[in-house]
């Protein structure tokens, strides 16, 4: 239901997605994992129709929603208007539906976005994107800034969206475990190129994905400075 | 006393109108990033659409106004659609074609209302308030001026468009995100920017006649007054309109009338300036 064929996109003089071909059936959920200034969050902007690509085709079927990299809320309105905002395209704005899946934004309703806490931010950015009734969601790097107990929730809520709704997903992760746990089938992108795709599975065992994405055979040092990398990365987007 | 009273009220009529063509500003600003210097035109135009509405076509006087409004509220929309209708258009040239399209709109208004200054009379009569004399008009001025920038501010905080239309003032990426068309709502804008500087000419009409060129002062005016809240905020601005129509009224009445735009303008600087220092202190 949301395919890419041969995508190029470039950002100025940079190629940042060169020819990608990737494709999310209704009601699966995959995973693009890559590190970072791969492309993925290019290539999500593009398959959201928010930057136009230089060649390749995409093709969507059903409501698709997206929750930006950066969270992007309207910070200056209330958590409610962000969520109701949600709907602009939709039917339903009571962001009621929401608070039952998210019942940690029930008590923030009133509350002005920019003043919650970036977890609360990530929260809301969930739930404005879901507020759309999506056939497919995409979600650019779901676990950034928020805390473990908070992500495997939120990662929860999105199995059983999948489950009783049939909701597909296209999850960017930093967090590769967390990705492939998730995810039935997933892609790497490097360079803008697709490296490796296949079952989350098959992906584990691949010695090569391990040893990049999931931290097994390199130092703890290593794993924390990658950490260090996305939350630069977070900052960097979040200023801009 | 009673001069002083006068002053102040018809200074602060006048600072509703220039409140009005700053909200103007306002809007457009907000939603856009585009100053939009033929907010003064809106008011212009307005104002001699209702002339004509009511010589003319013997309107009555109500009708002929909404029409005037109307007619600015089109004009906003087709200004907007050439300001930033194509895609790409950076806030700085849409600018300069807001400046093009007022000096443009010269021509037309001169080739139908000639060059000559327009008035036509507004609310009938006059009532005394503290031994001053007052003209009604100032009194509806004031009175409609303060319902409009009332149920702009309920548009934007209450209603689901106006939301959208804040929501793109607030994040432009976002907006796109939930599928807002930015674009759209800055069309939007710049045809709200017209219907509130039509709601300027109609009103201030009466009290001061207008021609073609009056776009100018106008447009300085509501613009130093939207510049009060960084042409972010509706309630700053009428405050910024407020003091400038009543320092001009001020310095009209005592000291001489042709000092009254330099000075008010300079007396807006220094309290800008002044702004700006706090800013910086509390920052
Ligand atoms: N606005 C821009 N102009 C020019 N180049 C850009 C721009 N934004 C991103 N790039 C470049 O495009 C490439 C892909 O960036 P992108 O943000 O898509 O990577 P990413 O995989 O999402 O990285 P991260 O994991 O850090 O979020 C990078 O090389 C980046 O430097
Ligand atoms: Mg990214």
């Amino acid at each position: 239901m949301l395919s890419a064929t041969d995508l190029v996109v470039r950002l100025g003089s940079v190629t940042a997605v060169d020819g990608v071909t990737l494709s999310v059936e209704r009601g699966e959920m995959v995973a693009l994992v890559g590190p970072n200034g791969a492309g993925k969050t290019t290539l999500v902007k593009a398959l959201a129709g928010l930057v136009r690509p230089a060649s390749g085709t995409i093709a969507v079927e059903g409501r698709l929603a997206y929750v930006p990299e950066g969270r992007h809320l309207f910070y200056d309105l209330s958590v409610e208007d962000n969520l109701s905002l949600g709907a602009w395209r939709g039917r339903d704005r009571n962001p009621k539906r929401i608070y039952e899946v998210l019942p940690g934004l029930a008590g923030l309703a009133r509350r002005r976005a920019g003043t919650l806490s970036g977890g609360q931010q990530q929260m809301v950015a969930v739930g404005r994107a879901l507020m759309a009734d999506p056939e497919i969601l995409m979600v650019d790097e779901l676990s950034l800034g928020l805390a473990p107990i908070v992500v495997s929730d939120l990662a929860d809520h999105l199995a059983s969206l999948h489950q009783r709704h049939g909701l597909a997903l296209l999850l960017i992760e930093q967090n590769a475990r967390l990705a492939f746990d998730l995810c039935s089938r997933a892609y790497v992108l490097e360079n803008g190129h697709i490296v490796a795709s296949g079952s989350s599975a098959e992906l584990e065992r691949s010695e090569q994905v391990r040893r990049a994405y999931l931290g097994v055979g390199s130092t703890p040092s290593k794993v924390r400075s990658r950490e260090g990398d996305s939350s630069e990365s977070a900052r960097r987007d979040g200023s801009a | 006393m009673s001069a002083l009273v006068e002053y102040l009220i018809s200074g602060v009529a006048i600072g509703c109108g220039f409140a009005l063509v700053g909200s103007g500003f306002v809007a457009i600003f907000r939603v856009t990033e585009v100053i939009n210097f033929a907010q003064g035109t809106f008011a212009v135009v307005a104002g001699f659409v209702a002339y004509s509405g009511l010589t003319s076509a013997g309107a009555p006087q109500g009708v002929a106004e909404a029409l005037g409004v109307l007619a600015a509220g089109a004009l906003g929309l087709a200004f907007g659609g050439a300001a930033i209708g194509r895609k790409h258009t950076s806030p700085l040239a849409s600018l300069v074609i807001t400046l093009g399209l007022a000096v443009t709109a010269y021509a037309g208004e001169i080739a139908i209302w000639g060059d000559q200054p327009i008035s036509f009379s507004g609310l009938q009569g006059d009532f005394v308030l503290a031994g001053a004399h007052l003209l009604r008009q100032y009194l509806l001025v004031i009175g409609v001026a303060l319902l409009v920038l009332l149920g702009l501010g309920v548009f934007f905080t209450r209603t689901y468009l106006g939301k959208g239309m804040t929501a793109c003032a607030s994040n432009r990426f976002a907006a796109e995100v939930v599928g807002i068309s930015v674009r759209r709502m800055g069309l939007l804008s710049f045809a709200l920017g017209g219907l509130l500087g039509g709601f300027a000419g109609v009103l201030l009409i009466p009290i001061q006649p207008l021609s073609f060129n009056s776009d100018i002062d106008l447009a300085i005016s509501g613009f130093a007054a939207a510049i009060f809240g960084g042409l972010r905020s509706f309630e700053m601005a009428l405050v910024g309109g407020l003091v400038l129509g009543v320092a001009e009224s001020l310095v009209g009445g005592y000291v001489q009338a042709s000092y009254e735009t330099v000075v008010a303008l300079g007396g807006m600087l220094l309290l800008m300036l002044w702004q700006a220092r706090r800013r910086v202190e509390l920052a």
